[in-house]
C-alpha cells in the first residue's frame, strides 16, 4: 500500500519521555515550581520568625499549655477555674464559642426563614416590615449592634437586688436572665426554681447580659441575611410550581410548606452555610461586651503569658476547625436534598 | 534558558523576602535613633495622667515625659519624639519587632516580662498596686466583702491574675467580666453591671475623678492586692541604649533629690558648687561621655520637663486631675521608694 500517507507520528510519543514541547509536562513542572515556591515561603516565614524570635531572647513553644492559667473565666458549662492549665481555658473559650454560635445559628435560622417567607408575603404590610427589618439590620455594623445591646441591657434592667419578675420563675436584672433548670445531682434529676434574694436572685440557670447581647445581636444580623437566602430561594421556584400547588387545591401556605420550600431548599443550603460560618466567624467580635469566648480567653493567655504567636496560631487553627467541620456536616445535608438521579 | 531564568527569580525572590524580613538593626538603637533624628516611643492610647492627647492631639503625662527627658538627653530636643500608641496586647510585640525604640506605657515590671519577652525593664517610674472600687452607697468598706460579686476588668494586664487569686484566697468565687476596652469596661461598671471594677489604683483614680458623673459617688477601697511597679522597657540585647534609658530616669530622681529643678537648672549650671550637682549638670566630671553622650545631657533632660518630683505633680499629684497622693512614690529620704543609685 505505497500510496497512502505515512501516518503522522502518535503524539503519545511525545509523552514518553520529559520535554518542555509536551504540555502536560509543562503544566505539571509549573504545579511542582507553584507548590515548591508556596512550601519555599511558608518555610521562610516559619524559620524566619523562630530565629528572630530566638535572637531577640523571646521564648516559644506551646509549654505553657500545661502550666496553670491562674485566671478565671466569668461564665461557661466546663468545670474550670483559675487553678486550670491555659488548655483548658482555651476549650472553656471554645465551649462558650460554640455556646453563641450554635444557639445563634438555629435561632437565626428560625428568624431569617419567617422574614424570607414574608417578603414573599401577598400583604403589604408584612412585606414592608420584613424588608424594612432586613435593610436596617444587615446594613448597620455588627459591633455596633452587639455594643447597643449590650449597653440597652446593662442600662435599663434593674440592679440584681430589684430584679424584675416574669411570672413566678422567671427574673430579668442586670445579672442577666434567670430561669428554672433541670440539673442532675447525686443521681437523680433535680428541678431548681430561681427565687429573689436581697441581694440578688439566687438558684435556677442564668444566662448573662453579656451572652443575651451577643446572641441577640449575632441572630438578629445574620438573619437578615438569611433572610435573602430564603428569598432568592423562593424566587427561584417557578410560578408553575405554585399555580400547580393551587391547581390541586392545596392553601397557599401548604403549597409553600410542602411544593415550594423543599424544592427552594437545594438553592437555599450552600449559602446558608456561608452565613453560619460568618455567624461563627462573627461571634469573635463578643469580646467587645465581655463575653467569654474563645478571642477574649486567648487575648488574657497572651498577656499573661507572653506567647503572641502560638496564641494567634490557636484561634486561627479552631475557627478554621470549626468552619470545615460546619462546612462538612451542610455538605452530607445539602447531598441529601439535592435532586436525586434516578 | 527557562529554567536558569526560573532559577534566577526564585533566588531573587527568596534573597528580597530575606531582607524584607531580617531585623532592623539588632544592636545600636542609639545610631538608630540619631541616623531618624526622632525616638519612637511607645505609649498607651489613653490612660490620664500617665499618656492622653489633648484636642491638638499633643501628647502629656508621666509616661510621656520620660520619653521626653530621653529625647531631650539623646538628640539634645524634647519634641523629636515620635509617638506610637499602643493597646496592651501589641505592646511587647512592638518592641520586640523594632516598631518601638522604648516602651513607655504603664506596664508592670514582672519576672515572666522580664524574662521571657526579649525586654529589659529600665526602673520603676510609678509603684502602684491593684486595687477596686465600688459606688459609694453600696457600703462596701473592704474587698474581702465582695463575696460572689461581679467585677469589671480591662483585659491585657496583670490584673485578671490578681483578681482571681485574691478571690480564691479569701474564698470569694469573684466573677470576671473582662472587656478588651477601656470604655466599654467603664459603661459597664458605671451601668451598675458589676458592684465593682479593679484595675491599679492610678487608673482606678484616673476613672473615678474623669469619667465618673459625680466622682462623690465611688469610692477606691484601701485594700491594694498586688504589687505593680510601673516601668518603661526597651529591647534586649542594647546594652548601651540600656544604660542610657536606665540612667536618665536615675538622674531624674537625682535632679529632685539635689533641687534641681526646671526653673534652676540654667543658673545652677553656671554656678553651683555643690559637686555633686556639678557631676549632675556636667560642670564638672563628664558622665555623659560614659554613656556615650555629651556632657550635658541629664541638664537637658530637667529642662525639658522638671525632675522627677516635678514631673509627678504636674500629671497625677495632688494638684492633678488625677489627685494621687506622693506616697510610695516619695524619695527614699521623704519615706517613699524612689532611690537611685548615684550619679558618679
Amino acid at each position: 500500500m505505497a500510496g497512502l500517507i505515512a501516518a503522522r507520528p502518535a503524539p503519545a510519543a511525545a509523552g514518553q519521555h520529559f520535554s518542555w514541547r509536551s504540555r502536560k509536562y509543562r503544566s505539571l513542572a509549573y504545579q511542582l515550581l507553584a507548590v515548591l515556591l508556596i512550601a519555599l515561603l511558608g518555610w521562610l516565614l516559619v524559620s524566619n520568625t523562630l530565629a528572630n524570635m530566638r535572637s531577640r531572647g523571646i521564648q516559644s513553644g506551646f509549654d505553657f499549655l500545661l502550666q496553670p492559667a491562674g485566671f478565671d473565666i466569668g461564665e461557661g458549662w466546663l468545670n474550670y477555674n483559675s487553678t486550670s492549665p491555659y488548655w483548658k481555658a482555651f476549650l472553656a473559650g471554645i465551649v462558650n464559642t460554640l455556646r453563641v454560635a450554635l444557639t445563634g445559628c438555629l435561632l437565626a435560622t428560625l428568624l431569617g426563614t419567617l422574614l424570607g417567607i414574608g417578603r414573599s408575603s401577598r400583604n403589604a404590610l408584612l412585606r414592608g416590615i420584613c424588608y424594612g427589618y432586613v435593610e436596617l439590620f444587615r446594613n448597620i455594623p455588627l459591633l455596633l449592634q452587639l455594643l447597643m445591646w449590650y449597653l440597652l441591657f446593662i442600662e435599663y434592667l434593674p440592679p440584681p437586688d430589684q430584679a424584675l419578675g416574669i411570672g413566678r420563675f422567671i427574673f430579668l436584672s442586670k445579672n442577666g436572665v434567670s430561669f428554672p433548670s433541670l440539673g442532675w445531682e447525686g443521681g437523680q434529676l433535680r428541678f431548681e426554681v430561681p427565687v429573689a434574694g436581697s441581694m440578688q436572685v439566687e438558684g435556677g440557670a442564668a444566662l448573662s447580659p453579656e451572652f443575651m447581647a451577643v446572641l441577640l445581636g449575632l441572630v438578629l444580623y445574620t438573619a437578615a441575611f438569611i433572610a435573602e437566602v430564603v428569598r432568592a430561594g423562593i424566587a427561584s421556584v417557578p410560578q408553575g410550581q405554585h399555580e400547580a400547588g393551587a391547581s390541586i387545591g392545596l392553601s397557599r401556605a401548604k403549597t409553600m410548606r410542602m411544593i415550594v420550600l423543599p424544592q427552594a431548599l437545594r438553592l437555599i443550603i450552600p449559602p446558608l452555610t456561608n452565613q453560619y460560618l460568618n455567624l461563627t466567624k462573627n461571634s469573635s467580635l463578643a469580646v467587645a461586651v465581655g463575653y467569654p469566648e474563645l478571642v477574649s480567653v486567648a487575648n488574657t493567655s497572651l498577656n499573661q503569658s507572653g506567647r503572641a504567636v502560638e496564641c494567634i496560631a490557636i484561634i486561627m487553627c479552631v475557627y478554621l476547625g470549626l468552619s470545615l467541620i460546619t462546612s462538612a456536616v451542610m455538605d452530607v445535608f445539602n447531598r441529601r436534598v439535592a435532586i436525586k438521579e434516578r | 534558558m527557562l529554567n536558569s531564568s526560573l532559577n534566577r527569580f526564585i533566588a531573587a525572590a527568596a534573597i528580597s523576602l530575606l531582607a524584607v524580613a531580617a531585623p532592623a538593626y539588632a544592636g545600636k538603637t542609639l545610631d538608630a535613633i540619631k541616623a531618624r533624628g526622632q525616638l519612637v516611643c511607645g505609649i498607651s492610647s489613653g490612660v490620664a495622667g500617665f499618656s492622653q492627647a489633648d484636642s491638638t492631639g499633643k501628647w502629656s503625662g508621666l509616661d510621656v515625659d520620660v520619653c521626653r527627658a530621653i529625647a531631650a538627653s539623646v538628640l539634645g530636643n524634647a519634641d523629636k519624639v515620635k509617638w506610637v500608641p499602643l493597646v496592651s496586647q501589641q505592646r511587647f510585640a512592638a518592641l520586640q519587632s523594632g516598631e518601638i525604640d522604648i516602651l513607655s506605657r504603664n506596664t508592670s515590671w514582672t519576672l515572666t516580662r522580664d524574662a521571657s519577652l526579649g525586654l529589659n525593664f529600665i526602673g520603676v517610674t510609678y509603684y502602684d498596686g491593684q486595687g477596686f472600687m465600688v459606688p459609694a452607697k453600696s457600703k462596701v468598706k473592704s474587698a474581702k466583702q465582695l463575696k460572689n460579686a461581679t467585677v469589671c476588668v480591662q483585659s491585657g494586664t496583670t490584673t485578671e491574675k490578681n483578681l482571681s487569686e485574691f478571690s480564691r484566697v479569701n474564698g470569694l468565687s469573684i466573677k470576671p467580666v473582662v472587656f478588651e476596652k477601656f470604655d466599654a469596661a467603664n459603661a459597664a461598671y458605671f451601668s451598675g453591671r458589676c458592684q465593682a471594677y479593679t484595675a491599679d489604683a492610678s487608673g482606678l483614680a484616673s476613672i473615678r475623678n474623669k469619667e465618673a458623673k459625680t466622682p462623690a459617688d465611688h469610692v477606691v477601697l484601701p485594700e491594694l492586692i498586688s504589687k505593680e511597679p510601673l516601668s518603661p522597657a526597651i529591647r534586649r540585647g542594647d546594652d548601651e541604649f540600656f544604660a542610657i534609658a536606665k540612667w536618665v530616669v536615675f538622674g531624674l530622681i537625682e535632679a529632685e533629690e539635689y533641687g534641681i529643678t526646671q526653673a534652676n537648672v540654667d543658673t545652677l549650671q553656671k554656678d553651683t558648687k555643690d559637686p555633686n550637682i556639678g557631676r549632675l549638670l556636667g560642670t564638672t566630671e563628664d558622665t555623659g561621655k560614659l554613656l556615650g553622650l555629651d556632657k550635658g545631657w541629664l541638664a537637658r533632660a530637667v529642662k525639658a520637663g522638671g525632675n522627677y518630683g516635678e514631673i509627678f505633680e504636674r500629671n497625677v499629684g495632688p494638684k492633678s486631675l488625677l489627685g494621687l497622693p506622693r506616697g510610695s512614690n516619695n524619695l527614699w529620704s521623704k519615706g517613699g521608694l524612689m532611690y537611685a543609685p548615684p550619679v558618679r
